[in-house]
């Protein structure tokens, strides 16, 4: 037989009751309408910062190399989603004048032309995009190594991150040069063998299968190597900053 | 028959029958502060990740590559009503979901753990010799058996149960990473049928967990209310003392 405790048989005491009550506001708290976080935003980020921490150091290797598909495998084109923030589509005014100005601390800052960028060693590969929301879509992307265009311009030991500007209204992105490094991170210029569209990011947009898809920036008009952080459309409102997958 | 050490810690008098005498049932320590601690800070966390994964859910109601053939699901391009869910947009819902499932792993780690040191998981672990007790069991909550098999801490279909939601909650975070990082950790990916199956049965999961809350809490208090103070305080005054 057990050993009978000795223990007051009593109902639920305060303190029971306290965790219950405790438990069940949070559980309820947790499925309210819509809720964001409210005070807790602030520990959000901070996980979120810690995610992406774990995201780089842990995660990342350039080892890893994403599979490639036969062309076969490509996502119908129509059924390829294509995202901008400006409507209608951003086109660059006049293309011959369109070049990539690479800066910031480095120390050799370039202007490259679509014809410089294009006559350098090219990467091609077939691979899967993976959005945020959830959605996957398989394409053949041409381009540069974007490790490539970072030996080129030498950036200092401390610039730890890239800032990439567009045309596309306000919208820019941070990455950190571990991914840049990838050997599959390129600046890319041609979609399914074709010249990039304009609805895919025309002229040059960045490509790479470490990253989700809104860190995949259109329309790029500028790289700057930074020792600060930079921030990004989406992840100011709230999306992981590394995005890394 | 293999039962009869199990019995002979029964109380003399069945325990189907025991009807109004509730105070003179023995009072045991039922489950430790570590159990109790794991329990709830997981009921919270369980319902977390639903309702955020839930939200992120919206932002693409369909599985399978883009322009489909997308998988059969009972939910396909429907949304799920604001109260199910976390995080008021997709941001809000990655937030939470990211956030809470660190804790989510470490609280079943935790658990995990300590059913291994105390040896608390012999009550708990499910094994083929439960098969034909459990069968009993279920005979008897279809009333097709009049008697309560005879039990020890859990019964061969509560072990049952116990183990498979352990394994659920596995699966879960298994999927969980292989959608998490499809590329760094792509073995994984592969190892659940690819990127989009992943993410299938991670959803199938969420239903699964919905289903076993819902017969759980039903059984709490249709057939064993004093397990909810157990679960509380750890300590049990209820029809099944007895403890193998």
């Amino acid at each position: 037989m057990t050993d009978q405790p000795d223990r007051p048989d009593r109902p639920l005491s305060r303190r029971d009751l306290l965790r219950l009550g405790l438990t069940a506001g949070a559980a309820s708290l947790a499925t309210a309408c819509g809720w964001q976080g409210g005070p807790l935003i602030p520990a959000l980020r901070g996980a979120s910062h810690l995610n992406d921490w774990v995201g780089e150091n842990v995660f990342l290797s350039h080892r890893h190399l994403a599979h490639q598909y036969p062309v076969s495998a490509r996502t119908p084109e129509p059924n390829f989603p294509a995202y901008s923030i400006a409507r209608p589509l951003p086109r660059v005014a006049d293309p011959a004048a369109w070049a990539l100005e690479v800066g910031g601390k480095v120390r050799k800052p370039a202007r490259l032309t679509l014809e410089m960028l294009q006559a350098m060693p090219r990467v091609r590969y077939t691979i899967k995009h993976h959005c945020v929301e959830g959605w996957s879509a398989i394409a053949t992307w041409t381009g540069v190594p974007l490790a490539s265009v970072v030996a080129l311009v030498e950036p200092t030991e401390d610039a730890r991150y890239l800032r990439f500007d567009t045309f596309d209204a306000n919208y820019y992105n941070g990455w950190d040069r571990e991914s840049a490094l990838h050997p599959q991170t390129i600046l890319a210029y041609a979609f399914n063998d074709r010249p990039l569209e304009p609805a895919h990011g025309a002229p040059l947009r960045l490509y790479s299968p470490v990253k989700l898809g809104y860190k995949l920036t259109k329309y790029l008009t500028k790289v700057t190597f930074t020792t600060e952080k930079p921030g990004g459309y989406w992840e100011d409102q709230g999306y992981p900053w590394l995005g890394g997958i | 028959m293999a039962e009869i050490p199990v019995i002979a810690e029964l109380p003399a008098e069945p325990i189907a029958a025991a009807p109004a005498a509730p105070s003179r049932r023995p009072l045991i320590k039922r489950h430790h502060g570590i159990v109790r601690l794991a329990h709830w800070a997981n009921t919270v966390l369980l319902l977390g990740m639903i309702a955020s994964g839930l939200q992120i859910y919206m932002a693409f109601t369909h599985f399978g590559l883009r322009g489909g053939p997308y998988y059969p699901n009972p939910w396909d391009g429907k949304p799920f009503p604001a109260w199910s869910r976390l995080g008021g947009w997709l941001a809000g819902g990655l937030s939470w979901h990211f956030a809470l499932a660190w804790p989510f792993v470490l609280t079943g780690l935790v658990y995990v753990a300590y059913l291994a040191v105390s040896g608390e998981w012999r009550s708990i672990l499910f094994r083929p010799s439960d098969v034909p007790r459990a069968w009993q069991m279920q005979l008897y909550y279809l009333r097709l058996r009049k008697e309560h098999p005879p039990q020890g801490k859990h019964n061969a279909l509560q072990k049952f149960a116990y183990t498979f939601i352990v394994l659920l909650g596995a699966l879960s975070v298994l999927t969980g990473f292989a959608v998490y990082k499809p590329v760094q950790l792509s073995w994984l990916t592969a190892l659940f049928g690819g990127y989009e199956l992943a993410r299938y049965w991670h959803f199938w999961a969420v239903w699964i967990f919905v289903a076993f809350i819902f017969v759980h809490v039903a059984l709490v208090f249709l057939v064993d209310p004093a397990s909810l103070r157990a679960m509380i305080t750890g300590w049990y005054r209820g029809r099944f003392p007895s403890h193998d």
